[in-house]
């Protein structure tokens, strides 16, 4: 549905030119949320913003429903984009207009008579669960409340992509849960595709089905969610994985225990999907003379299954150990050994 | 007991002189207000990184402004002469005193509509326009409603001063309190005349400040 043909935006500043998309190419599907995933100054931003003209490419084409973005301009371009809804990571409400008048707005702009306007807010604001907050304005509202408001004018006009830019970035992580349960109710109940940036993993992992990574300008890596957290390719990639299954305090516990358990070895342990659900470290001490001490474990889910990662400690005598790795990578259990002494 | 304070007011004068100052205030405020309006949106949207970005008619328009507001009022009266007697037909009556009023404020209050506007934040505009809007609609619907607070507030600020500048174009014969404090006041030697129309201008001022005051309390939102 929409397609990204060797787009590139080079922005020209004072200390020279500034490539900030770099020819990159991919496909979104229909009714498919798709993640894109970078630290700041990626490029991700300025990505998002050419899918509605607010950022014109320097180079390549950008099709959304096979009408090319890229090279419409004035009352064209200004059609399109009211079939492209946008929510913003400061929410961008006007704080002069109460909720209903924010909904409102687009419609104003699209010309929709009065009547049928006030009907479609009152359907928008039940939509989004601001029901008795329609005379409240900006300010009196809490961040996720804004955000509501920000999905419900962005959906006003009944758009066939919502483009999300760090849409969550700016709301606590209860807050922003709640939001992405909304985003993915918006997109089974109305097969809109979503278009997300964000610098979090947990978003992508909550509501994505495929992520691209972007670093300096370029997508490094591109696969449905679960793919990329089963066979992470590039380094940056491990890293954003990192974010949801490593907590922060797993490497000092790590560290912590390599001092006390000089024998042995740590292995961190990868499950996918079903195998997840399964006991197999039960059946490895059953089988194997070993002891198994397990550090810390997690277990995330995705649009396409669950994600399970396990730290353990396997003592034995280290024939035992090897043959305790071998039956782990036998069921399909990633195995990477920490550190051995 | 205000006639033993003021015994040289003669009262139906000064009300009549009040009215000729409000009437020349609100005229030529009525004025300012639009011209204000339409030069600060054009200086906003004329500079870097805004809808109609054009570096060169920024630059006239604020070299402008600035002209005019830096000339000093009574000067700007007396340059503004020939100008207003093509315009009005004579150079003496409130009448005269509109063009050199309108002016000497407009470019000032032109400069705080665009202190308002910048304070806008650009994700708003931006998100207008992402809704699609036109520049039309983003002006009437999203600049002037979101900068609504400083456009009063500045209207308030501007009628203060043209209450001021009334009474200097007062001395020169354009009627009003001004003159009134000065050819009945001072050049008669009346001090208590002088007080008094003092008084009802501080009057007139505290009155624009309160109705300004409240109008901006009311309608901002934030």
């Amino acid at each position: 549905m929409i397609n990204v043909q060797n787009i590139t935006k080079v922005f020209t500043t004072k200390s020279g030119p500034l490539t900030a998309v770099n020819h990159v190419n991919f496909t979104i599907d229909e009714g498919e949320i798709f993640g894109i995933i970078g630290y700041s100054g990626a490029g991700k931003s300025t990505l998002i913003r050419m899918f509605n003209g607010l950022e014109t490419p320097t180079e390549g084409s950008l099709t959304i429903a096979d009408k090319d973005i890229t090279n419409i301009r004035g009352k064209e371009l200004r059609l399109a984009r009211r079939e492209i809804g946008m929510i913003f990571q400061h929410f961008n409400l006007l704080w002069s207009r109460t909720v209903r008048g924010n909904i409102s707005f687009p419609l104003e702009i699209a010309g929709v008579p009065k009547a049928l306007r006030e009907k479609r807010v009152e359907n928008l604001i039940k939509l989004v669960g601001l029901e008795g907050r329609e005379d409240a304005y900006p300010s009196q509202l809490s961040g996720g409340q804004k955000q509501r408001v920000g999905i419900a004018r962005a959906l006003a006009n009944n758009p066939k992509v919502l483009l999300c830019d760090e849409a969550t970035s700016a709301l606590d992580p209860q807050t922003t849960d709640a939001i992405l349960d909304l985003l993915v109710d918006i997109n089974r109940k109305l097969g809109l595709t979503i278009i997300l940036i964000t610098h979090e993993m947990h978003v992508i992992r909550k509501i994505c089905h495929r992520v691209a990574v972007m670093d300096s300008g370029k997508i490094v890596e591109i696969a449905p969610v679960l793919d990329i957290f089963r066979h992470p390719k590039e380094e940056i990639t491990k890293r954003f994985i990192g974010q949801v299954t490593e907590p922060e305090e797993t490497k000092e516990t790590i560290d912590h225990l390599l001092e006390k358990y000089p024998d042995g070895k740590i292995a961190k342990l990868s499950f996918i999907g079903d195998v997840a659900e399964q006991a197999i470290i039960t059946r490895l001490i059953r089988e194997l003379p070993v002891t198994v001490n397990i550090l810390q474990g997690k277990v995330s889910q995705t649009r396409n299954g669950a994600y399970g990662t396990l730290f353990i400690h396997i003592e034995g005598n280290p024939s035992d150990i090897e043959a305790a790795i071998d039956f782990l990578n036998k069921n399909q259990v990633g195995v990477e050994v920490v550190q051995n002494d | 007991m205000i006639e033993t304070l003021f015994p040289n007011v003669d009262w139906e004068k000064a009300w009549e002189k009040t009215v000729e100052t409000l009437y020349m205030t609100g005229i030529s405020l009525v004025w300012i207000f639009i011209i204000g309006i339409i030069l600060g949106l054009l200086l906003f949207l004329t500079s870097e990184g805004n809808l109609w970005q054009n570096k060169f008619i920024n630059w006239i328009i604020s070299a402008v402004v600035n002209i005019f507001r830096s000339i000093p009022f009574v000067i700007l009266i007396v340059l503004l002469i020939p100008f207003t007697r093509v315009l009005v037909g004579t150079m003496i009556g409130m009448e005269a005193a509109l063009p050199a009023l309108i002016i000497g404020s407009a470019p000032f209050y032109a400069r705080m509509v665009e202190i308002g506007l910048r304070e806008i934040d650009k994700g708003v505009i931006e998100a207008a326009k992402a809704m699609g809007a036109k520049t039309s609609t983003i002006i009437f619907k999203v600049l002037l409603p979101e900068s609504m607070p400083a456009i009063i507030s500045g209207i308030t600020v501007t009628a203060i001063a043209l209450v001021g500048y009334t009474a200097i174009a007062g001395v020169i014969g354009a009627g009003g309190l001004g003159d009134y404090a000065y050819l009945d006041g001072f050049s008669r030697n009346q001090n208590d005349v002088t007080l008094f129309a003092t008084l009802l201008i501080l009057i007139i001022v505290f009155i624009i400040q309160f109705i300004g005051d409240i109008i901006t309390k009311k309608i901002d939102k934030r």
